[in-house]
């Protein structure tokens, strides 16, 4: 067995423990702790499509919001039951291509991730001759445009009413399925030749294409792709919250996992996972924060609002101080794990010097 | 629908009013821009900040031993970023300095007072204190990345948005507070158009604001530009915006010189929140985020980094969103995408704006 | 043999102590926006519930302790909020939210765990809909919006009404649509219906184009900020038409920001006010409560329904004798001519709080109730 086989092998037992370790979750854990494992797996699959848009291939996209509402709205439309859509759209009916439109979850999940990616084509061939802020100024503007849309098309989408009681499908081993799917594709894709065009264009686009690289043509991949995979992390959202409205996706949530994806490690895609189990953890954990802390008779009152201030505090400290983020742009491998068991010194102070390197660009 | 020219009229200075508002606000984000290749994302939240100082110096009645620390502190981080350390300190900066805290003291332990200066002082102070937290911002969120990816220094400066919001809720409370117009500001002038209507009754109904914003904001631009334009400053920071590294080899303290920028902004920020919240009097700690967002597509429109092209890009932006809901009432819901789509639409087809200048970075 | 009784007595003692101990509290979670852009309702509610709270804080013999949960006016935390309080701190029921979005995305997860809720006032039809656990102490838009629509139409006579609404709040939506429907059955006309989106805080363009439309009466269904300001502008620009709003302006503020603008201006709200004539006797006590409570604040229907909403539970654990969820879910269904600030109150089939519909009317910068309706729906 040569050395990548047994890799393979080892990453096969991996998701076997992953699985075995859920189905031990899923018995054993109580509804609030499955929760927040729920937001971890969501929350890495939309870290690692934005890392690929803009930790890979150097696109400054603010538009992830926008893609997550497309996907979320294309797959519970497709999911509710004609009974369902009739009773909830109160104000407007539905419009009639839609009422007994029906499909079933996990291919409603995937006609919203191509939804999304459509979405992403048509915004990607104006906006993508853009760079740097500008894009993510443009992208930004195109995901409230979709916002204000939803908003107004009342007929198709609810309006301001949103959907609720939409079936809670995306239950633990639905989201970390598609978690170890987009993470399969994404890697495969990276380590592809296409992959290597990616990074090319990120560290130097005028040098790709003196080198006769079509970068309009992967820059457009690279931005489908990863919008199709925040179009299926927002129908997972949708599935798992059980309704949704145009507020949700606003800004913020974009702004949020752009934060995971800085604090991981921008082009780490292991670093987008970590950061996800992070700052989920961090964000429930934050709360105490919030509520009364008692010291016997003397109780220091909860205040309201601290909980994001120390967790803007956090970020800006991670900007400042660790620009590369928690693991650059290194990647878990299974000789790096090796090398680690076998001396746990010697891999840090490696580690230590690859990163200062790294960051010198 | 149709417009009658008296609805034209009444539209037109609705139009005027906000537009000039956008206006002011783009000059602070053009100003940065043009400097630091920046967007400064916190320009929104500085504008919040300058409606609630005078919000609470003039109606929640700040106590006097804040009001005196705040300005202490606005003081202190003046001085210390803009004194010539080639000079000794003058001892009448010590003097007020000293004047200031042992009044704080006083007030804040002695005698508990409450400030409530009058108007034009209140909006001194407001504008002072805001500017001080400008070069906060620069200090704590945009110059340790000056060398950095531009766009970590944008992620920076999304962040630091999102601190002072949070801060915000927290020191402010989210609650929305409702701010007390003089009433010389509230009562409209009545002016009868029946010249240019032909009807003995038609008049239109201006909001006293919608006359004194376009004035100020003129006022502020020109001096502006007399900063810019007429002043070794000035010369500094058009010098900076063309070329960093050599203005720095000129012998320019390139930091001192961005620090005013961003005092100046976030003054003209502060002068801008004190009229939006005089024309729309209510103010919440999310009230910079929209009127950012838009003002900064103004100052796209009207091409980055240029002060003129950022007042017109505002006066555009105010002009389409007002007409545009007037003329087809049935888009009323989708005005705040109007400026998205602006955005868009100016920036394939000319992205460095109406009154931008030509620049190579295109990719 | 002295020193064996002393043993036991201590022992005795000891185990009384550990009875006393044993009298472990019920659990009410509260889960409402206290930060974020509703958080001005959440608040108040909140004052509402600690009050209710501190005046009962014992039922059957247990202490009840208030678990509060801040869901930041946003849908996914609310949603948290009720699994934290429903799996982790497991609550025996839970007062929320302010805001129909949260108190659905709420309501879901409660449904799921069995858990009774009350909403305070989240009045969008749906949040009850199809829901066995999900109470209101509250009434709904449709009602709400009708009733709005009868005053206009019968006690005012006007036929000609405008709407302006805020198109990316499903509250304003809503109830604009119940208005609107219920002003046509009635033979009225809609001549203009705008939007604006929230956060907007210039109205002119819209506002100039229902001037020219002169109606008689403007419906406008916003939250109190925004609803002040609108008046505002439309004094500013020459409306003479009269205007109404719903139970979202029924705040303290409107008559701050809108000063002059907001004379005569009237608002349908939720039969409690601290200046009604011939209030009820726990309408009577929450005011004098509150007033020991929060000098300098005025007692506002916010916090009424917080209250209520807290006496709901208390009133249905009583009945139900146990903190079981589906025994008090019981009894809360049964709930009937609860004597509660907002007067007389029964639980209907589809789980609102049946009560008339209160009419206020700013006059001379103070709140005058002008009575009770009930809407021809």
């Amino acid at each position: 067995m040569n050395n990548s086989a047994m890799h393979r092998a080892y990453t096969l037992c991996a998701v076997v423990l992953l699985f075995a370790i859920l189905f031990y979750a899923e018995n054993n854990l109580d509804t609030y702790s499955i929760q927040i494992l729920n937001l971890v797996a969501i929350n890495a699959i939309l870290a690692v499509s934005l890392n690929l848009i803009y930790g890979f291939t150097g696109m400054f996209s603010l538009g992830h919001a926008g893609f997550m509402a497309i996907g979320a709205y294309v797959c519970t439309v497709l999911i509710l039951t004609p009974e369902q859509k009739e009773s909830m759209w109160i104000l407007e009916a539905i419009h009639p291509w839609l009422a007994n439109l029906s499909l079933p979850f996990l291919l409603a999940v995937v006609v919203g991730g191509i939804a999304a990616s459509l979405v992403g084509l048509i915004i990607a061939i104006p906006v993508l001759r853009l760079g740097g802020d500008y894009l993510g100024i443009a992208t930004l503007g195109f995901a409230e445009i979709i916002r204000v849309v939803i908003t107004n098309a009342a007929p198709f989408t609810n309006g301001s009413l949103g959907i609720k009681g939409i079936p809670q499908y995306a239950n633990l081993w639905c989201n970390y399925g598609w978690l170890v799917v987009t993470v399969y594709v994404i890697v495969r894709l990276l380590r592809s030749n296409v992959g290597n065009v990616f990074k090319a264009i990120r560290d130097d686009e005028i040098a790709a294409r003196t080198m006769g690289v079509n970068t309009f043509y992967y820059r457009v991949l690279s931005f489908c792709v990863g919008a199709f995979f925040a179009g299926v992390g927002g129908a997972l959202t949708a599935a798992l919250i059980s309704t949704i409205d145009p507020k949700m996706f606003t800004f913020m949530l974009t702004f949020n996992i752009l934060m995971i994806v800085v604090a991981g490690g921008l082009g780490s895609i292991t670093g987008s996972i970590v950061g996800s189990i992070i700052i989920t953890f961090m964000l429930e954990w934050l709360r105490i924060v919030e509520n009364p802390i008692s010291l016997g008779d003397f109780e220091i009152p909860g205040i309201p609002g601290m909980r994001m201030v120390i967790f803007s505090v956090m970020l800006m400290c991670i900007i400042l101080f660790r620009r590369e983020g928690l693991l650059g742009m290194r990647e878990f491998s299974w000789d790096a794990l090796a090398r680690f068991v076998k001396n746990p010194v010697r891999f840090f102070s490696r580690a230590s010097r690859s990163t200062s390197g790294a960051s010198g660009k | 629908m149709m417009l009658t020219p008296e609805l034209f009229i009444q539209h037109f200075f609705n139009a005027l009013a906000l537009g000039s508002l956008y206006g002011l606000i783009a000059i602070g984000y053009t100003m940065v821009y043009g400097i630091l290749r920046l967007i400064n994302f916190a320009h929104g939240d500085i504008f919040m900040l300058g409606a609630y100082f005078v919000f609470f110096s003039t109606i929640a009645f700040m106590p006097a031993w804040l009001a005196a620390l705040l300005v202490a502190i606005a003081l202190l981080i003046m001085f210390t970023t803009f004194r010539d350390k080639s000079k000794a300190t003058p001892a009448w900066y010590w003097g007020a300095q000293a004047l200031l805290l042992g009044l704080a003291g006083y007030y804040g332990f002695i005698s508990p007072v409450e400030f409530q200066p009058p108007w034009v002082l209140a909006v001194f102070f407001a504008i002072a204190v805001t500017s001080a937290c400008g070069i906060v911002v620069d200090r704590v969120a945009y110059q340790p990345l000056r060398d950095a990816p531009r766009i970590s220094a944008l992620i920076s400066a999304i962040g630091i948005s999102f601190l002072i919001e949070n801060l915000g809720v927290v020191v402010f409370s989210g609650l929305p507070r409702a701010v007390r117009q003089p009433d010389m500001l509230v009562k409209p002038i009545i002016a009868n158009i029946s010249a240019i209507t032909g009807n003995a009754d038609s008049v239109v109904r201006i909001s006293p604001m919608a006359l004194i914003v376009p004035s100020v904001s003129l006022l502020l631009v020109s001096g502006l530009l007399w900063i810019i334009y007429r002043t070794k400053p000035g010369l500094a920071m058009r010098s900076i915006s063309k070329d960093i590294e050599t203005t720095r080899l000129m012998g320019v303290s390139v930091n001192k010189v961005i620090a005013l920028t961003f005092a100046l902004g976030s003054a003209l920020a502060a002068a801008s929140g004190i009229m939006w919240a005089l024309r729309y009097p209510q103010i919440h700690p999310y009230m910079g985020v929209l009127p950012g967002f838009k003002a900064f597509i103004a100052a796209v429109f009207g091409g980055i980094g240029s002060i003129h092209g950022a007042m017109l890009g505002g006066l555009i932006l105010g002009f389409i969103e007002v007409f545009i809901t007037a003329t087809f009432p049935a888009l009323s819901g989708y005005r705040d995408a109007f400026a998205f789509v602006l955005l868009i639409v100016i920036l394939l087809w000319k992205p460095t704006g109406i009154m931008g200048a030509r620049t190579e970075e295109k990719i | 043999m002295s020193f064996k009784k002393l043993l036991a007595a201590t022992g005795m003692l000891l185990c009384m102590g550990i009875a006393a101990q044993a009298a472990e509290p019920i659990k009410i979670g509260v889960y409402l926006p206290l930060t974020g852009q509703n958080a001005f309702g959440g608040q108040l509610e909140l004052e509402g519930v600690q009050l209710a709270h501190k005046e009962m804080s014992q039922v059957l013999g247990r202490p009840v302790e208030l678990v509060i949960v801040d869901n930041k006016s946003d849908k996914v935390e609310a949603a948290n909020a009720v699994t934290r309080l429903t799996a982790k701190d497991k609550v025996t029921g839970i007062i929320g939210t302010y805001g129909s979005s949260l108190a659905m995305s709420g309501g879901e997860v409660a449904e799921k765990a069995k858990t009774p809720v009350i909403a305070t006032s989240a009045t969008n039809p749906l949040v009850t809909k199809d829901k066995k656990y999900y109470f209101r102490a509250c009434f709904i838009d449709p009602y709400q919006g009708a009733g709005a629509a009868t005053y206009v139409m019968q006690n005012l006579g006007f036929k000609r009404a405008a709407v302006l609404k805020d198109v990316a709040n499903d509250y304003a939506v809503g109830l604009a649509n119940f208005f609107a429907s219920s002003f046509k059955k009635q033979g009225g006309e809609i001549v203009v219906n705008l939007n604006y989106n929230s956060g907007d805080q210039d109205f002119t363009p819209q506002l100039t184009q229902i001037i020219s439309q002169k109606p008689d009466v403007l419906f406008i269904p916003a939250y109190f900020a925004e609803g002040a300001i609108i008046m505002k502008q439309a004094r500013e620009l020459g409306a003479t038409f009269r205007i109404i709003g719903g139970d979202a302006m029924d705040n303290p503020e409107t008559v701050k920001i809108g000063g002059q603008a907001v004379e005569g201006f009237l608002h349908t709200t939720f039969p409690y006010d601290m200046s009604m004539p011939n209030m009820n006797p726990a309408a009577k006590k929450f005011t004098e409560n509150w007033k020991v409570a929060f000098p300098g604040k005025d007692p506002n229907v916010n916090a009424a329904l917080g209250y209520t909403s807290y006496m709901m539970f208390m009133e249905a654990i009583k009945k139900a004798n146990s903190t079981d969820r589906e025994a008090v879910t019981k009894a809360l269904a049964e709930l009937k001519d609860f004597p509660a600030v907002t007067g007389t109150l029964t639980i209907n089939a589809t789980h609102d709080a049946e009560m008339p519909i209160g009419i206020i009317e700013i006059k001379d910068g103070k709140r005058v109730y002008k009575g009770e309706i009930t809407p021809k729906m």
